[in-house]
């Protein structure tokens, strides 16, 4: 079990790295690229600016608040496309027949299919997240506790994994469809969206759907809550706060269940 | 023990078709029935059939991609389907219209690659990567990104990958599609060495029928997914209600000859065809001939395999 | 006369089968706008309860605006494809040499598809998503005959607008080996000054003057104030009119482009 791990990790980093030394060998059009998605992230922040020209809080938070929020998100989300963006794009390599070609290869086809074309450009959301995070931290003034700091990498890790399982599951879905659907950015790119807003916005019902049934709430909400030291609005037992672990494990399972049962869907049905 | 073994293996497709413009009805479609055959390891086959007579379906179950209806398959001491990243070391596959080559990457990078993911050790790559640049010419094309060769040099590179990691069998799906007939003789005589040397275990998929002459002892033929010929080329050919040619230079034009047994079918100034069946003798023929009117050179044609095959699917038509 | 116009919408209704055929993808994209508008919809809320009249709207305008953002994002092919996607295509194939040729306006061509495959992104795209948000927000909606007609005219003349911004970006290709580039800017900065990421009447001070001013702003801005009855009779003309000189601007500025790109073609054999 820990060999296979371990195999296709390796298998991973090899395709990887071979993507990123062909994207580099276009260096000024990569770096274009790159710059250009640090832009496009950033006009959702200057979105957010834009508001607050007009008023000086939103849900009870203040703009730094806000921007922990936002940062947080898009961290998340831009690890996740980084890792495996091209994800969706499995119903066009089905109809081409490209996963065919993975599938005759002594690999694991997810672990193909997530490095195949890994785009290091899309390092410039990561870094445009990363810099407002950066701000809002230094703008806070946070009471570091060791707990606190724990939770940033906490909230870095699950919150990335719960992004990871949903884009999989939602790229599963197309061996049924067989398309190309926008099915799972309405999932990724929306709960990311979401989660740039405090939950305070969003009627109580939807949260708690938030937080039980697709578990947007565990990527950065709780864990914001605990390290600004805001008070949960639904006042959810404190277990539930610290269950990030759990959903993106029960998520990351219900994923790897649907990928399973898609590849052999495949494989029953030539189509 | 054979290196693969088909028993009894069928495989049903449910495809939906449009009835009206709402409703939609599935009809089940066999593609492949109740083959059955086997190959030892060392063996060059040929596998021809028209299109859609479930060649790319015996491949895909045998490659492990896709699982069967029914019967059972073992490939070099697996069960493909049960066994994919197992058996994948053990194969080679090279599609005819598709790469199996990363697209943006130069031609070198991709061995490379398949160095890593197949885990060849370094000399055994180094060996297989000199022998295949030279005997497949690919010095040159090393270093071109994939999308920039042509159909002809795609080819080449797809099989050197192909056979990068010393497989037991190598599955070729049309690989002389598309080309010159100089690179179609090499390739052919590439093939043929690396069966007869290396010992690679041969399956060759293809509508060009020369391939099959000029490198197979073995064919299977299959329509309608049934097997409707197992055995020897030259089988084959008995098989057939064919016919022999002979091409008969007259000593001077004449009209048309009438020899029993044979039927004239063209006439060009003193050169004449005759047709006669396949199993007969020529002797009598010629002989008949000469003694009907002056010879000054006479060639025999043999029968064309194309009108044998297409025999054969006449004969067998319909599931 | 009459020869013209059947080709006309001929090309047109050509177009709008064709997009009509991406049946999933529809679903698929109506299903987003729907998650969009909500998620939105209450993000503006959150604004419009800290500031009630924030930019001159109130909260029902705010929530209308973001359903009618959804609708329009396809419509008006807010960050690109549409017919223009084909001739970059063709472009790059060598394929429009044959086009330059035709004795058909290569503009009109182009122009009529996008007009067809809009229709119908109009009645997909534009339509289901705002009875999904009527059903879950109070939205506002325009009160006499008049504004629906000058709301219509409004988008189509967006969509007309969109296509002369696109139609250049497409005919850079032209010129640039890559237009993934131009491309690229063009959707963000399309996405930004129509007032999709935040409505250009919340830009503060100078920014707001000058967002109102460029040809994004007839993307959603113009239309939207249309509908939600911001240039009440007479003042509408006035929203159209600023839409129609973009129009009159860019398929001018197209025209010349196309006639370089034309002597470029045919006559250097680039």
């Amino acid at each position: 079990m820990v060999d296979r791990i371990a195999a296709n990790a390796t298998a991973y980093l090899l395709l990887a790295r071979m993507w990123i030394r062909v994207s580099m060998s276009y260096r000024g059009s990569f770096v274009l690229l790159t710059v250009g998605q640090f832009l496009i992230s950033g006009l959702d922040f200057v979105a957010v600016l834009i508001m607050f020209t007009n008023v000086d809080a939103l849900g009870g938070f203040s703009l730094e608040e806000i921007a922990f929020l936002y940062g947080g998100s898009v961290l998340c989300l831009g690890f996740a496309d980084l890792l495996l963006g091209n994800i969706e794009r499995l119903g066009q390599r089905i109809r081409l027949g490209t996963l065919d070609a993975m599938m005759l290869r002594p690999v694991s086809v997810y672990v193909q299919i997530c490095a195949d074309e890994f785009a290091l450009r899309r390092i410039g959301k990561v870094a445009q997240g990363a810099l407002v995070f950066a701000w809002s931290v230094q703008a806070l003034r946070i009471n570091w506790t060791p707990a606190r700091i724990a939770m940033v990498p906490y909230l870095l890790v699950f919150g990335t994994a719960i992004f990871l399982a949903i884009f999989t599951i939602g790229a599963a879905v197309q061996f049924w469809t067989a398309e190309s659907t926008e099915l799972a950015n309405a999932f990724t790119y929306g709960g990311s969206t979401l989660a740039e807003f405090p939950m305070t916005i969003y009627p109580r019902e939807a949260v708690k759907a938030l937080t039980f049934v697709l578990p947007i709430t565990f990527v950065n909400w709780y864990p914001s809550l605990f390290i600004l030291d805001k008070p949960d609005p639904l006042h959810l037992p404190m277990g539930v706060q610290f269950a990030a672990p759990l959903a993106a494990l029960v998520l990351c399972g219900i994923a790897a269940v649907v990928w399973r049962s898609g590849v052999r869907r495949y494989r029953s049905t030539g189509s | 023990m054979a290196l693969i073994t088909v028993d009894g293996v069928s495989r049903t497709f449910d495809v939906k078709k449009k009835v009206s413009r709402f409703r939609r009805t599935t009809i089940t479609v066999q593609a492949v029935r109740e083959l059955s055959f086997a190959i030892e390891a060392g063996e060059m086959v040929g596998y021809i059939g028209p299109n859609g007579a479930g060649k790319s379906t015996t491949i895909k179950m045998l490659t492990g991609i896709l699982v069967p209806s029914a019967g059972t398959l073992r490939v070099a001491g697996h069960t493909p389907y049960a066994a994919r990243t197992a058996l994948a070391r053990r194969i080679g596959v090279v599609f005819g219209q598709r790469t199996a080559l990363w697209w943006d990457l130069p031609l070198q990078d991709s061995f490379e690659l398949l160095r890593r993911i197949y885990r060849i050790p370094p000399s055994r790559y180094a060996a297989n990567l000199a022998t295949f640049t030279e005997l497949l010419n690919l010095g040159d094309l090393l270093d071109i990104p994939v999308r920039q060769l042509s159909l002809g040099q795609r080819m080449r590179g797809d099989i050197a990958a192909a056979l990068l990691h010393d497989p037991d069998v190598v599955y070729l799906d049309e690989p002389t599609i598309g080309l010159d007939i100089v690179s179609k003789s090499n390739l052919r005589e590439f093939l043929r060495s690396t069966n007869r040397d290396r010992g690679v275990t041969v399956l060759l998929t293809t509508h060009d029928l020369d391939d099959i002459e000029q490198l197979c002892s073995r064919v299977m033929v299959i329509d309608f997914g049934r097997l409707i010929y197992d055995g020897p080329l030259e089988g084959l050919r008995a098989l057939g209600e064919s016919h022999r040619t002979l091409i008969v230079d007259l000593a001077e034009p004449s009209e048309p000859l009438r020899i029993s047994g044979a039927e004239t079918i063209r006439v060009e100034g003193p050169r004449q065809w005759l047709r006669f069946p396949a199993a007969a003798s020529a002797a009598p023929l010629i002989a008949a001939v000469a003694a009907a009117r002056p010879i000054a050179d006479l060639a025999i044609v043999e029968p064309d395999i194309e009108d044998v095959i297409k025999q054969l699917y006449l004969r067998h038509s319909g599931p | 006369m009459r020869a013209t116009v059947s080709l006309w919408s001929a090309v047109a209704f050509r177009s709008f089968r064709r997009y009509s055929t991406y049946r999933a993808a529809t679903f698929a994209g109506i299903f987003t706008n729907c998650v969009f508008g909500i998620i939105i919809s209450f993000t503006y809320l959150a604004v419009w309860r800290q500031n009630p009249t924030a930019g001159g709207y109130d909260a029902t305008d705010a929530v209308t605006y973001v359903w009618l953002g959804q609708a329009m994002i396809m419509t008006v092919a807010v960050w690109s494809g549409g017919a223009t996607d084909d001739l970059a295509t063709r472009i790059r194939t060598g394929d429009v040499g044959i086009d330059l040729y035709r004795p058909v306006s290569l503009l009109g061509w182009y122009l009529v598809s996008d007009l067809g495959r809009s229709l119908y992104h109009l009645l997909t795209r534009g339509l289901a998503p705002t009875v999904v948000g009527a059903l879950l927000f109070d939205l506002r909606f325009p009160s006499g005959v008049l504004t629906w007609v000058a709301f219509l005219l409004s988008v189509v003349l967006a969509v007309t607008v969109s296509f002369g911004i696109r139609m250049l970006v497409s005919a850079s290709a032209f010129w640039l080996l890559d237009d993934a580039g131009v491309k690229n800017l063009a959707a963000v900065l399309a996405m930004f000054f129509s007032g999709l990421t935040v409505p250009l009447v919340l830009f503060p001070g100078w920014t707001r003057e000058l967002a109102t001013a460029l040809p994004w702003a007839s993307y959603l801005q113009v239309p939207a104030d249309i509908w939600l009855g911001k240039h009440p009779g007479v003042d509408a003309l006035s929203a159209l009119g600023f839409q129609a000189l973009w129009t009159v601007v860019l398929l001018l500025t197209c025209h010349v482009v196309l006639l370089r790109a034309n002597h470029k073609v045919v006559v250097q054999g680039g």
